[in-house]
């Protein structure tokens, strides 16, 4: 299992964008490729930006579809970033519905 | 270019000093002001920093404010920013808590050094902070990534005691938001392209829905979105067009994908504004939690959906 802790590279505040992209490009992909089941830990992340989740789990998604959140978990996250984590999942998924469709 | 600082100009009656701006001779900048009062938003003195900072120094003539308020634009560092000598004396007191002075931000560490600082300056509430937080960087990472401007992002913010408001106002003279979001989507006018850069799932970088994979075109909406719920205002200009969120009525949560549905005004007819500017208000006496917000928020994504059908939920730990 690869556990990556979000505190440790972006703080109390998510909002850097450029890492949640290289903390999906390096880390979350290439252990899902392996296999492995990825958690996120966002303890002590206070507030997490939409493109920032956005730029973390977007393109998962859409690699691995559903599959991604069957192999993908978050941790010990606060009322405020589980929302987040919720509607990006969400518009995403209907997304990947339309395009379908 | 010409621009005249006025007795007075807020989110509120902004337009008319909007109005005044002329765009002629890019290559020279002539500030003027009202010379008995300047009261003037934080997103005025972005928009002269971000014009001062287009035209060399020695091309900036600064018409001597009289008012004894300007003082105020020596301590936003106006006249640093525009690198021009100013002789107003002031007494300097630490801006903790009260205001943001004139920043320039050219990268994405930046921005992250500068929200890391500013947060815990403007000693607010936890809430609050994230709000405040939030704004900036969604506003300044469009810029950094839409607007294609060595000079980036020019933002300050000022705290108003009386009325427990934060005003934040952020400029740039990059491409602004018709040529970005012409790239995927079709846009006849400038207040076109605002409308659908403030529709949440429309980004300039692809016609894909949910957009790419740094980028959602939800941005501008959560900004709009965060000023509809706590009943503030929220100003956008670019090009020739204008929008402006009035203060809702009524405390009703609901959001609107679509900006022309809320309570506005806008114009087509603008002085040209090469680049983009941002004026957002925020009362924190009615500062709704941030969670609050973003349930209104799904809400408004659900709204939008063509088939009404539940997903597979993130799994929580």
């Amino acid at each position: 299992m690869k556990k990556i802790n979000i505190f440790e590279k972006v703080g109390a505040f998510a909002e850097n964008k450029d890492i949640g992209r290289d903390i999906r490009i390096k880390e979350i992909l290439p252990a899902l490729k392996k296999g492995e089941e990825v958690v996120l830990d966002f303890k002590n992340v206070e507030t997490a930006t939409q493109s920032f989740v956005h730029s973390l789990i977007s393109d998962v998604l859409r690699t691995h579809k559903d599959n991604a959140l069957d192999r993908m978990a978050f941790k010990s996250c606060n009322d405020t970033v589980k929302k987040m984590i919720g509607i990006v999942v969400d518009y995403m998924q209907d997304a990947m519905d339309t395009n379908q469709s | 270019m010409k621009i005249h600082l006025p007795n007075s100009a807020f989110l509120g009656n902004i337009d008319s000093f909007l109005r005044g701006f002329d765009p002629s001779s890019p290559d020279t900048l002539e500030i003027t002001s009202n010379q008995s009062w300047i009261s003037i938003h934080p997103v005025v003195l972005s928009m002269v920093a971000a014009l001062g900072l287009t035209v060399r120094p020695e091309q900036i003539r600064f018409q001597k404010p009289e008012a004894r308020s300007a003082h105020y634009l020596v301590r936003m560092k106006l006249f640093d920013r525009l690198q021009i000598p100013c002789d107003i004396s002031i007494q300097e007191h630490a801006p903790e808590g009260r205001f943001i002075p004139i920043t320039q931000i050219r990268s994405s560490d930046e921005l992250t050094t500068f929200i890391t600082e500013m947060i815990p300056l403007l000693h607010k509430e936890p809430e609050q902070a994230k709000t405040i937080g939030y704004i900036v960087s969604e506003l300044v990472r469009n810029v950094l990534e839409h607007a294609d401007t060595e000079i980036g992002a020019v933002l300050c913010a000022q705290y108003y005691k009386k009325t427990n408001r934060i005003c934040i106002g952020i400029a740039d003279t990059g491409l602004g938001i018709k040529t970005t979001i012409a790239r995927s989507h079709a846009a006849n006018t400038d207040l076109d392209a605002i409308r659908l850069a403030l529709w949440p799932g429309i980004t300039g970088t692809t016609s894909k829905p949910g957009g790419t994979e740094q980028n959602a075109g939800a941005g501008l909406f959560f900004i709009k979105a965060i000023a509809d719920v706590n009943r503030d205002f929220f100003a956008i200009y670019s090009g020739s067009g204008f929008y402006k969120l009035l203060k809702k009525k009524s405390e009703r949560l609901r959001l609107n994908a679509d900006p022309f549905e809320d309570r506005h005004s806008k114009s087509t007819q603008f002085p040209y504004w090469k680049g983009t500017v941002v004026g957002v208000d925020i009362t924190l006496d009615q500062t709704r939690e941030f969670s609050i917000l973003l349930d209104a928020i799904r809400r408004a994504y659900w709204d939008l959906k063509m088939k009404k059908m539940e997903h597979k939920k993130p799994r929580f730990l």
